[in-house]
């Protein structure tokens, strides 16, 4: 009953998982259902001039084929619900804007059916020019500012004299780094089930925040949101990319509403790359400057990264570097760069992964130049308050965590000179990185309430995006009112429940949980004032918000990553043999989903350093790495020892009731730049554009 | 994926009788995942997959393997493991275990083209649909071939088995309507020039029985590297099957072949005619790699494959040869 936190309980959702019991969005029983499979455009700028679905339609089994040309128009477009929210191609014009953009959508009564016919479709167009070169559009670069659901930051911020600073060092290192564009592939592609009744919705969607789906399908539909229900039970994976309601998810309320009857679409593996956003593309120049005794002098860290040419989504790799050490001379700039690309969103740490790359393998060049060990130049550096704003940190045991990455990855063993150890006939190397993330907090409720018969139950109309939501918050609530954890059960997952916000930006568990505690305690004294066990069911809402307090102090999860590399000198391929991420992020809620969580974004890590990219064929504008075959990301083998620890308990009274940092994104911080410092450190060469792949290393 | 009629053959003669205009299907692993995604579009399969053609046996100083052998089975046969280890690694580095148990050795050497392009119906290519162009050429170029291309076609061959196979100078069996023939292995896929759309010299209903692979001293040291993106579950980009007998501290036979630089798996005698009589060195094999990419035409993202593919050429010649490396 107490201590139910932090106690490694297995996952709830775990067998149902496993044994297919689990019914994710497009698996929900319907009577009736047709199934829609989008037709997306091969060119990636145009203007449709004509659709041809005469021998789509002959195809048997099947219902329609929908395009601009016959779909019914939006009563309310179909705009963003919010700032998470991306702008959508919904078949209400004639505009391609990138490549395998939604142009039209086969329904029919099978799955296969609607596949095959949607291969059918002959979609003429007159083509436009268009490039997805970031090289093109340099020239045209603009700032523009960074915002959150958590607010808003400046593109620009500049302290002290960085230039006067660069000029006078006597250690320095400038160079340009660059990410690729990069693609989500969780394991569920994306898909949501219609279903109208009258003017009532319910849409059972693949999604990381069920108001905002609601919230945008209710504008579209010029509904009350009330009229909107959106049911998300499980997700396959969502890493940002389901962090808002894309095309598909209107086209299926457009299509159920005109066909009156429930459609489900579920994305193809090929549809995911383009219509669902992705890690855009950035380029990042660091200057970074030391004096004789290791003391940084200056900072500067330019990113641009691309978005589409209809919506703003900006990748803040800069960010890192307001936070990240201390130093007297800092600037960081945001530039973002239109291309004919479908829009970006957020992927695991968007920022905080692609600019925890670039600073940290220039923190490692320096500290190289100036001949002291990453970790002791690190140390010299430490940034006791907010580098920028001169806040306290709420919290922060980055100390402790390189102590105790260092020390269970046998970092003092490591030889500074690239190029000297040998294994098998491969080089090895060793390198290592600070992680850090934002801890997010933000407003959300939750329901507790007891039952006679002592069993619990908590709602919270949060998802669970694999996470672990719904063993969490059941251990939480146990803990909070006191009673065995088997007695509580936790729903989510439904706009009928109180709010919570979108899983995204490693929030919901800090936020959740705040929430339930919240309502468990309303609850225990409802329950004490009576005094007696309960004959009805007694309830008690829980409200949580960021506190006025909590602006006073910086807030970040942080964590160190160490990896260990074995080259082949000749033939180039690269294998992380070890990876160890020491990680302080407030208090752990339950230690064994804490670790799958580390563990997952520090695999992600191998993943960005060495594999994925969505290659795009710039004369045709499109990716060409559609399919998991030739969109690699870590297979097992890829994949040897993998190493997270963590600090069970990190006081933090401000950072949200809980204590709770969320651990989502910071496992992938800071990963690909110890990866590719001990790369360096293997072959003496650094690799400055990801992914590290073999022909980078001949 | 298209209507098709589906028909399933008791034997070898009934398969070849009603084989013309049908493709057959053996594991599908590659035609299926073709005909999901409309490029391959048969109006009729026939299933063979349930012949009596898996065995797998040493006869004759060969290796005799029947058609639908998986690759499994191939690849963790004992004698395969002892008389042609190249063979066995070959079939190891390639695909995922689960693809592996269904992928027969008929349909392997039958492997279609992994190019990007060939599998988007999106864009243009010769091999798919003959003289629409190609849009391979001048776009995303890593994966493709930089020997045997031509204007028409630059997509690589992807088979890992095949490369072993040509090394190891394996016949394949074929039956057809007018009896059984043999084929050198390195006659069966034909080099794209104008007809890319063309790959293989079989004739109609020509029906893969079985490949016959030699074994001798040489095979026995033979050895395949394979250099990828990843570990596991990525096509080669560059590798080379191997196989260097040393006698008296000299070379007295060798044979090797590149995978993943070629529109076929690719094999130069004069490169292995170099070998002969020198001693097993690095600057032997240097040499031997050097003339096997001469004529090498690397477009805009594969120039690495020429000098990956030499020093994948080395280690694997320097592996076979036992060689320090």
């Amino acid at each position: 009953m107490s201590d139910e936190i932090g106690k490694p309980y297995p996952r709830r959702d775990g067998r149902a998982k496993v044994t297919g019991e689990a019914a994710y969005s497009y698996e929900w029983p319907v009577p009736g259902i047709l199934y829609g499979v989008l037709v997306t455009s091969n060119l990636a700028r145009g203007r449709i001039t004509a659709v041809d679905s005469a021998a789509a339609e002959r195809e048997p089994g099947v219902i329609a084929v929908l395009t601009p040309f016959n779909a019914m128009k939006l009563p309310g477009g179909a705009k963003p619900a919010d700032t998470g929210d991306r702008v959508v191609q919904v078949l209400q014009d004639d505009q391609i804007l990138y490549s395998n953009q939604p142009v039209a959508v086969a329904i029919a009564d099978t799955f296969e059916r609607a596949l095959h016919a949607a291969a059918q479709v002959r979609v003429s167009a007159q083509p436009l020019p268009f490039t997805v070169r970031m090289a093109d559009e340099l020239h045209a670069a603009f700032p523009h500012d960074i915002r959150t659901s958590a607010g808003s930051q400046p593109a620009d911020q500049l302290r002290g004299d960085v230039e006067a600073a660069l000029r006078r060092a006597e250690h320095k290192v400038e160079a340009d780094y660059e990410t690729p564009p990069e693609t989500h592939n969780p394991l569920e592609p994306h898909a949501t089930l219609a279903v109208w009744s009258g003017d009532r919705l319910t849409l059972y969607d693949a999604t990381q925040g069920i108001f905002g789906v609601r919230k945008k399908l209710a504008t579209a539909f010029a509904l009350p949101p009330s009229n909107v229900r959106v049911i998300t039970k499980y997700v396959g994976g969502g890493f940002g990319c389901k962090g808002s309601a894309w095309s598909h998810v209107v086209i299926a309320a457009l299509a159920a509403k005109q066909l009156g009857r429930p459609v489900k679409i579920a994305l193809t593996r090929p549809q995911m790359f383009g219509i669902v956003g992705g890690r855009p593309q950035t380029r990042q120049k660091i200057s970074a400057a030391a004096d004789k005794d290791g003391r940084l002098i200056a900072l500067r860290h330019e990113t641009v990264s691309t978005t589409s040419r209809f919506d703003d989504f900006i990748e803040p790799a800069a960010l890192v570097s307001r936070h990240q050490y201390q130093c007297e001379n800092i600037e960081t700039k945001h530039r973002l760069v239109r291309l004919d690309i479908g829009t970006p969103t957020y992927m695991r740490a968007p920022g905080e992964s692609s600019g925890s790359f670039a600073l940290e393998s220039a923190i490692d060049e320096l500290a190289h130049e100036l001949g002291i060990d990453p970790i002791d130049f690190r140390l010299k550096n430490y940034a006791e308050t907010d580098p920028i704003e001169g806040k306290p940190f709420s919290s922060k045991s980055l100390r402790r965590c390189y102590e105790l990455g260092a020390e269970r990855f046998g970092w003092q063993k490591r030889t500074r000179r690239p190029e000297l150890v040998l294994r098998a006939g491969k080089l090895v190397g060793t390198g290592m990185a600070t992680a850090a993330y934002p801890a997010n907090y933000t407003k959300a409720s939750a329901i507790a309430r007891m039952n006679p018969d002592g069993t619990v139950l908590v709602q919270s109309g949060a998802v669970d995006i694999g996470g672990g939501t719904y063993t969490v918050m059941a251990q939480v609530a146990a803990e909070t009112l006191g009673v065995p954890y088997e007695k509580v059960k936790f729903d989510l997952g439904d706009t009928e429940m109180p709010e919570a916000p979108r899983s995204g930006g490693s929030i919901t568990a800090a936020s959740v949980a705040s929430a339930v505690e919240a309502a468990c305690r309303a609850l225990r004294q409802k329950l004490d004032a009576m005094g007696e066990r309960p004959r009805k069911p007694v309830e008690a809402l829980g409200e949580v918000a960021p506190s006025e307090e909590r602006k006073k102090y910086a807030l970040h999860s942080f964590g160190a990553q160490f990896a260990e590399v074995e080259v082949d000198p000749d033939l180039g391929m690269v294998r992380v043999t070890r990876l160890v991420g020491a990680f302080a992020a407030g208090r752990i809620l339950n230690a064994r989903l804490a670790r799958s969580q580390f563990m997952g974004g520090m695999v992600w890590g191998i993943g960005m350093a060495l594999h994925e990219h969505s290659v795009y064929d710039e004369k045709l504008g499109r990716i060409m790495t559609r399919d998991l075959a030739d969109y690699h990301v870590p297979s097992h083998k890829d994949v040897v020892i993998v190493d997270p620890i963590f600090i069970p308990v990190e006081k933090d009274d401000v950072v949200d009731p809980a204590g709770v940092k969320g651990i989502g994104e910071i496992g992938i911080t800071g990963a690909a730049a110890a990866i590719a410092n001990a790369v360096f450190n293997a072959t003496g060469k650094r690799v400055r554009a990801l992914p590290i792949t073999p022909d980078k290393l001949l | 994926m298209r209507l098709f009629t589906f028909q399933r053959a008791a034997n070898v003669d009934e398969a070849v009788a009603s084989g013309a205009g049908a493709a057959f299907l053996a594991g599908g692993t590659n035609l299926v995942d073709l005909m999901k995604i409309e490029v391959l579009n048969p109006e009729r399969v026939l299933d063979v997959s349930r012949l009596d053609l898996a065995k797998i046996e040493v006869r004759e100083g060969a290796l005799q393997i029947g058609a639908l052998a998986s690759n499994t089975a191939v690849a963790e046969h004992a004698e395969v493991m002892r008389a042609a280890p190249g063979l066995s690694e070959a079939l190891l580095s390639g695909a995922s275990p689960q693809l592996r148990n269904a992928a027969t050795v008929g349909g392997n050497l039958l492997q279609r083209t992994r190019c990007a392009y060939y599998r988007d119906l999106g864009t243009r290519c010769n091999k798919r649909e003959p003289n629409s162009g190609c849009d391979a050429m001048e776009g995303w170029t890593r994966m493709h071939a930089v020997l045997g291309v031509s204007d028409k076609c630059i997509a690589a061959h992807p088979s890992d088995m095949c490369v072993a196979l040509y090394a190891l100078e394996a016949m394949v069996r074929v039956r057809g309507p007018a009896g059984e023939r043999d084929i050198p292995v390195g006659e069966l896929h034909l080099l794209p020039g104008d007809h890319p759309e063309r790959e293989f010299s079989l004739r109609p209903a020509e029906l893969i029985t079985g490949v016959r692979v030699p074994i001798d001293a040489l095979s026995a040291r033979s050895r395949y590297v394979k250099v990828r993106d990843r570990q596991s579950y990525a096509f080669a980009l560059a590798s080379c099957a191997a196989a260097v007998q040393v006698e008296g501290g000299a070379i007295r036979a060798a044979r090797f072949a590149l995978g993943a630089v070629g529109t076929k798996p690719w094999r130069v005698p004069e490169a292995e005619r170099s070998m002969q009589g020198r001693l097993p060195t690095r600057e032997t094999f240097a040499r031997a790699a050097e003339i096997a990419l001469r004529g090498a035409a690397p477009r805009r993202d594969n120039a690495f494959k020429v000098e990956l593919a030499k020093r994948t050429a080395v280690r694997a010649l320097m592996l076979s040869a036992g060689a320090p490396s």
